[in-house]
This record gives structure tokens, sequence and C-alpha cells, in this order.
């Protein structure tokens, strides 16, 4: 890690956001990196979750809300793209699997080219396919099946699914909102083997309530409280000597 | 002691209070199906008899001939009836689509009550509307003016289907598409829509097995013809409209007609219902 030199890939810059009257983020300003897993926890309802849903403008969705600062993807203000282009180059999992039930393990993959109405050939379609469930490991448990509904798949496997069919767009950035808050130990730890291996593809900013997994994942952690950035720099430092008392006391269990 | 008898005599007491409720909502279900096997039971026990190819295939006689058949009334019905879906299906799936996606918008919440009520207003009203819509203006009897009337009735069906399977949906599988840069009339038309298809079918389906029997709005609207008219701007005759004047007619001929036109109307309505119930278990998407 060290002596690396860390591209940013997305700068956040006096980030608030709003509710209606109630404001759910202060002020955040922080940096992510090219190649890094980025972990970012806190209790329920610290924001993090908001935090990452502005990155591809997954907020807008949410009635009333308003968003001041800049996110900028490469340089570029997102808020200021269209949240369409913006949501090509930023993926998102979310913290149940929701492959799309009317379709194919195939169709899963590249609906968002199918879903667009961007055509591929039958070669190129194949080849994002194999590309994305490989890397998303999990060819060689559906290469024979590709023809049967996600849904068919179990809970870790559709999640895998799912993360597959956001590296099919070829991203800058995959969001992971608490991905396996909803799957058991081995699939957890399935997904967890994973991250750690697609950074090497994509930037990964990963939402977590569990201290345990940022700490085996991620090598910057970011720790957040009631709406503000408590704390941010590298996972080993965030852990070892934790600068702030609220994220020591929140490390060893005492809130959260 | 004593304290421990009177427990034991109200556990007795109460289990026999459990059986009599459950013998009574045994009983109570089975009184309702009574009526639909006695129906069915008459039905065909009378009308069977005179279903023949003749009663497809050909014209009704002249007052006095025997024999003939209803193959206008079942053509009319068909047009008719179709008709009624073109109006209503895209209406009514939009509607219902519109309702999911905006449940506490003003427009929303005014839509559902019209639509509640829709469904409660008497079917000759409607015939009585599409009379003053359009029979008066026009000039004369027509099947569409009866289509209209019938579409009417089948609107707040597909809007209700269609409103409640598409709640179904999660939102998670919305926001998957979101997620990927769909716009939202393509989430809506090709995520929302697709995993919804069975419900909507359902609603359809029952929709048209609630209007091919209808008669009431049909009697100053399609009107009736004794000849087979392609024509949906003339008079039209339909099957309920044939039994309703053949069965209160004073001869036996025509009376048998009527039995076996009722056996044909309920098959068909009995089969749509089938159909739907298999489309809407069959085509369930798992979520």
């Amino acid at each position: 890690m060290e002596g690396k030199v860390l591209n940013p890939i997305l700068n956040v810059e006096d980030l608030c956001v709003y509710y209606g009257d109630q404001k759910a983020l202060n002020n955040i300003t922080m940096n992510f990196y090219e190649n890094t897993v980025h972990a970012i926890m806190g209790p329920s309802g610290c924001g993090k979750s908001t935090l990452i849903r502005c990155f591809n403008r997954m907020h807008e969705l949410t009635p009333n809300s308003k968003v001041e600062g800049k996110i900028l993807l490469n340089g570029e203000d997102l808020l200021l793209i269209d949240p369409i282009l913006v949501r090509r180059r930023i993926g998102m999992v979310f913290q149940r699997p929701n492959p799309f039930p009317t379709m194919t393990i195939y169709d899963n993959v590249i609906a968002g080219y199918k879903l667009n109405g961007i055509h591929l050939k039958k070669a190129d379609a194949d080849r994002i396919v194999e590309i994305s469930l490989t890397k998303s490991a999990l060819w060689g448990e559906v290469k024979d099946k590709l023809n049967k509904r996600g849904t068919f798949l179990s809970g870790g496997q559709q999640q895998r699914l799912c993360i597959a069919r956001a590296l099919a767009m070829d991203p800058d950035v995959l969001l992971l909102d608490e991905p396996t808050s909803a799957l058991d130990p081995k699939a957890t730890s399935h997904i967890e083997e994973l991250i750690v291996e697609l950074k090497n593809t994509v930037a990964i900013i990963l939402v977590t309530h569990n201290i345990a997994q940022a700490g085996r994942v991620s090598e910057y952690t970011a720790f957040m409280y009631l709406g503000d950035l408590i704390e941010y720099g590298t996972t080993e430092k965030l852990f070892t000597v934790p600068q702030d008392k609220r994220t020591e006391e929140y490390l060893s269990g005492k809130f959260g | 002691m004593q304290n421990n008898d009177k427990n034991k005599k109200s556990v007795r007491l109460n289990i026999l209070k459990d059986r009599i409720f459950f013998i009574t909502i045994i009983g109570l279900s089975l009184i309702t199906v009574v009526p639909l096997i006695l129906i069915l039971f008459y039905i065909t026990k009378n009308g069977i008899l005179f279903v023949s190819l003749d009663l497809f295939t050909k014209l009704p006689k002249a007052t006095g001939e025997l024999g003939g058949g209803i193959f206008n009334a079942i053509v009319g019905s068909l047009i008719i009836v179709s008709i009624s879906a073109v109006i209503a299906i895209p209406v009514g799936i939009l509607s219902g689509i519109y309702l999911s996606e905006n449940q506490e918008s003003r427009l929303g919440q005014f839509a559902r009550v019209a639509v509640d009520v829709l469904q409660g207003v008497p079917s000759i009203i409607l015939g009585i509307i599409a009379y003053v819509w359009i029979v008066l203006p026009s000039g004369g009897f027509s099947a569409i003016s009866g289509s209209v009337a019938l579409a009417m009735m089948m609107l707040p069906l597909i809007i209700k289907n269609t409103e409640e399977t598409l709640k179904l949906i999660p939102y998670s599988v919305k926001e998957a598409a979101y997620s990927l840069g769909v716009p939202y009339y393509k989430v809506v038309l090709r995520v929302v829509l697709p995993a919804g298809l069975s419900g909507i079918l359902t609603g359809v389906l029952v929709g048209i097995a609630r209007i091919m029997g209808e008669t009431a709005p049909l009697l100053f609207t399609s009107f009736g013809n004794p000849y087979t008219e392609l024509n949906p701007f003339k008079p039209m005759e339909t099957i309920p409209h044939i039994i309703f004047t053949y069965a209160t007619s004073p001869y036996t001929d025509w009376q048998n007609i009527a039995w076996g036109a009722s056996f044909i109307l309920v098959a068909f309505v009995l089969f749509l219902n089938l159909i739907a119930k298999v489309v809407a278990s069959k085509w369930k998407v798992k979520f």
C-alpha cells in the first residue's frame, strides 16, 4: 500500500443533503481512489447510504431531496450530468439481491444494455456475459443454465448476479450498499473475497454496518455519525489509532 | 380441587365452542358453492340437448318455422366484446399503472374513488349513458354504443387488477433498473409491466367474462338484429340479448334455443375464468 500512487477518481466537495427541512449530510468532503476498496461505516441513520446514493443520483428518487456541493467524477461534476448517464458510469448493488424476475440469468447480466435499447451483437453479448460472470465469480456455477430465471439462484448467487449486472456496464465506480446484510455467513465471505479481487477492475465504495467486514476488505475506511464524516483514512490507521473519540467508541462496540 | 374442576369445565366448553364455530364456517362455505353447482347443473341439463352444429352455424328462423341457430348472435357478441376490450384494455392498464405509481397524489386518490364508484354503477345506467352519448346523436342503435357501455363496465376490473398487481412488485426491482441508467418510461414498460403481466392478463380475462353475459346495457344500444351484421355502426344481435328475447317468447322451439344459447354462454364464461386461473398461477413471477 505504501508507496503506491493513488489516482483520485471521485472527489466529494462540501456535500450537503436535505430531505425536506431535515439535513441528512453535513458538509462532506472526501476523495475516493482508483483500484481501491473504500468502506463507509457508522450506525443506522448516520447518512452512509444517503452519501453513496448521491454518487449515482439515486437520492433524487426520494421526494423533496436537495443537494448542495460538488461530486467530481474524473474532474467532472456529476451533479450537472444527466442522471441516466451518471448511473451508467457508476454501478450500484443493493442490500437485497434484486435480479429482474422476468429475465434469464443471461439477460439479467446484459440488462443494462437491453433495457436501454443498446443493441449488442450476439458475440459481444456472449463475451460481456462471460466476462462479467467470471469477474463476479459466478460463471462456473451458472454457465450451463444461463437460460434459467435469475430468481432461481440462491441469495448469495443472486447477489453475485447483481454484481455481474453492474460490472457488465463497465463502470468506473461500483457502489455496494450493505451487499451482504441479507446473506448467510458463507455467501458473505464469498462476496467479500470477490470485493477484494474486483478492485483491480473498478473502484469500490462499500457501505457496511459490519465493522469486521470493513476491516477485512477495505484499504480506506470512513466513519460517519449523524450526518457528519467523523474520520476518514487508511483502514489500518483508523482501526489501530482512531483520532476521534466517537470512532474509538464505535469500534469498541459502545454504540451502533 | 374445586378450582381445578372449574378449569376443566371451561376448557371443555371452549373446545365445544371451537367445534361449533368450525362446523358453522364449513357449512356456510358449502352453502355458497351450492347455488353455482345448481345453476351449472340446471343449465347443462336443459341446454346441452339443444346444442347442435345448427345452433352455431345457422341464422334464426322466422316465427313459426322450426330449427335455426344463433350464428348472428355469436358473431355479434364476439365483435362487441372485442371492441370493448380494445377500448378498455389500454385505458385500464395505463390508469392502473398511474394509480400504482402515484398512490399519494391527489389525482390518484380521486381517480381511485372514481373507479370504485364506476364499479358500483348499475349496468343499465351505463346503457342509458351510452344511449344518450351515442345512440341519440348518431340517430340509431349501433354495436359500437353497446361496446362503449360494456367498456365502461370492464374498465374498473382492469384498472383495479393492474393496480393491485403492480403494487406487489418490490421497489428494489425498480431501483435495480434505475441504477443501470434506465429512464422512467422504460422502467415502467420493460421492467414493471412484464413482471405484472399475469395479474394484468387475469384482470382482462375476468373483465371479458364479466361483460360477455351482460344484457341490460345492450337493450337500448346494440339492440338486436335477425341477420348477421359485421358493421359496428349498425344494430347487432348478441348472445345475452337473443336469450332474453327467445326465453320470454311463447314458442317452445325458441325457448329451447335460448337454453342452448345459455349453455354456450355459461360454458364460455366458465372457460375464460379457468384460463384466467391458469394464467395467474402459471405465469406468476417469483421475486
